[in-house]
């Protein structure tokens, strides 16, 4: 339900009785999420009564209250005011450099998707491996990273037949957007290459590796040291660098 | 050490508590009972916390044993048949197991969810902060998957379970329709495709689960903004449109974000009733405001303390009231800001 709806104010919905969606527009925009995350931010620092936990993504926030614990009118006045001083300004996280091998029965894609762009496997690795992305957003199941910065030259519209089930750490494209799958599950996205690192694991302190508003940069590696950095994963080291803190 | 040994059990049967809060921004979805008022019912019964963790079983019934000690059990959700050594027991009440005593709990005679619960909870592993086992994440329950016959489960109890009570009758059930809060993407939908949403049947499919259920009944038409929105947060309770109009609602073990139009938000205070609604039962909805949806919500929590207070030991023997003051009468479900950060 819109309750504050012009063109530059953030709109403030309901998502049942128990949540609310603060959306700041509707298109993917850097400045946009960088508004979502500060925000997330603000929230999270007022420690406001009754507010359980919030989930940022691309252009919106949602956030999870109790309804029986909040004073509603006040928290809708304080997230609005938190809303409208958020800021757009773009400060990247962490960068992290995500070994990938390419190909093959990592990347079932490849070859059809490199063909389809008039290209060669080769050039399709380059250009993919040779951009810098925006983690936008985490979610769909655990670990599963959004990234925004995907090269115009290999956009690519989603699969007319989803694969029914692909495997964790699979990387993909779909649209304009690029993926790391933090599990397995069925997708119609176009699948490059896979990564031994886990997005999540429950058992990993910290269970999560990447927050929203770092950076991801994809490091093409030989399958040969698939196995040795899949067991080290396995056993909970993170495998992915942080080149840039 | 008291322990639940469990003889055989249905499929989908699963350590269910009040679910996981926290991690909804890093993807994984809070899981828990899928019926909260019937998993508050069971706990009652033996005297815990309507969050506390619980068996949920899913349409079968189950058997076990339980050694090292006796405990007191109780079961509510999906009018199952209660037997300790083939003895019946009273519906609404707790019942003491002794030790190498065998418990059948029948198939559900209705609804979809039953929950076993034993005094003083299961004492299980709780990654993230919960032991209820999200089916999609694999994470939670025992070891990251289901329960099935063999399994073992150590229980929390520390001293004797108390004593046996008998409660007057199980919570009511509102029938009638589903109430709704618009949103948030009510503006994806035309005048007539609100009409429809608002007016007609839809049935339940076979794809029905602790995720969520597809329903099949007449489109519901998108305007002219489309069907495709920019991925955003969902919640329990979501229920979305895909292009094919064809609604689907969003369950404890849904995904945290979704890219399809949502019309409309199941009342927290209607989402038991919504777990136990089985395949071909059809289900029709009704706008209500948020005000309406809260005030229901409380109700429904005064109903359940009202349920507890008037329990009433069974056979002469009195409860002890030390022991039910004691114990937080709707914990996990009002203080869930510790699971904030």
């Amino acid at each position: 339900m819109a309750c504050t709806r012009t063109m530059n104010e953030p709109r403030f919905l309901f998502a049942g009785d128990s949540a609310v969606v603060v959306e700041f527009g509707e298109a993917i925009a850097p400045d946009a999420n960088a508004r979502v995350l500060s925000l997330d931010a603000a929230v999270r620092a007022a420690r406001m009564t009754g507010v359980v936990e919030t989930v940022p993504t691309y252009r919106s926030l949602l956030i999870q209250i109790d309804p029986l614990a909040i004073d509603f009118d006040r928290f809708r006045a304080d997230v609005l005011r938190l809303a409208a001083a958020a800021s757009d300004h773009v400060t990247p996280g962490r960068r992290w450099s995500v070994p990938v091998v390419y190909g093959g029965d990592y990347g079932l894609d490849l070859e059809e998707t490199a063909a389809r762009h008039k290209m060669s496997a080769a050039k399709l690795i380059e250009i993919h491996a040779g951009a810098i992305y925006r983690v936008y957003a985490i979610g769909f199941m655990p670990g599963y990273t959004y990234l925004g910065g995907l090269d115009p030259r290999i956009h690519t519209s989603r699969r007319m037949d989803p694969r029914l089930m692909t495997p964790s750490g699979t990387i993909s494209i779909g649209g304009i957007q690029a993926l790391v799958a933090g599990a397995a599950m069925p997708s119609g996205w176009h699948l490059l290459g896979r990564t031994p690192v886990r997005t999540f694991d429950a058992t990993r302190t910290p269970p999560v590796l990447f927050e929203p508003g770092d950076e991801v940069v994809f490091q093409p590696i030989d399958a040969s040291r698939w196995d040795d950095l899949d067991r080290r994963a396995a056993n909970g080291e993170p495998i992915a660098d942080v080149v840039r803190a | 050490m008291t322990n639940l040994i469990l003889q055989s059990c249905g499929p989908s049967t699963s350590l269910q508590d009040h679910g996981r809060f926290g991690w909804q921004k890093y993807g994984l979805g809070p899981a828990g009972a899928m019926d909260r008022l019937a998993q508050a019912e069971a706990n009652a019964l033996v005297g815990n916390g309507a969050g506390a963790g619980v068996i949920e079983m899913a349409v079968a019934g189950l058997r076990f044993t339980v050694e090292g000690g006796s405990v007191r059990v109780a079961v509510a959700g999906g009018d199952q048949k209660l037997t300790v050594d083939g003895v019946t027991v009273a519906p609404v009440s707790s019942v003491t197991v002794q030790a190498g005593q065998v418990v059948e709990i029948g198939g559900m005679r209705s609804g979809r969810f039953g929950y076993l619960a034993v005094a003083g909870g299961f004492k299980a592993p709780m990654p993230l902060g919960s032991m209820a086992y999200h089916t999609r994440a694999g994470i939670g329950g025992l070891a990251g998957r289901f329960l099935q016959a063999g399994d073992q489960l150590a229980l929390n109890l520390q001293s004797p379970s108390g004593a046996d009570v008998v409660g007057d009758k199980l919570l009511s059930r509102r029938a009638g329709r589903f109430r709704v809060i618009a949103g948030p993407q009510d503006d994806f939908f035309s005048d007539e495709g609100w009409m429809t949403f608002l007016s007609s049947s839809y049935t339940i499919t076979q794809n029905a689960d602790r995720m969520g259920i597809r329903l099949t009944g007449p489109a519901i038409a998108h305007n002219a903004k489309g069907y495709n929105i920019v991925s955003d947060g969902i919640v329990t309770g979501s229920i979305q449109v895909p292009g094919s109009g064809e609604p689907l609602i969003l369950l404890a073990d849904r995904q945290t974000t979704g890219g399809y139009p949502k019309i409309a938000t199941v009342i927290s205070a209607d989402l038991p009733r919504l777990a136990q609604a089985s395949p071909g039962e059809t289900l029709q909805f009704e706008r209500v405001s948020r005000d309406e949806a809260v005030a229901a919500l409380k109700a429904q929590m005064a109903a359940i303390d009202a349920f507890r207070a008037a329990l009433k030991p069974r056979g002469g023997i009195a409860l002890d009231s030390a022991q039910l003051l004691a114990t937080p009468l709707i914990d996990g479900w009002i203080s869930m800001d510790e699971w904030l950060d």
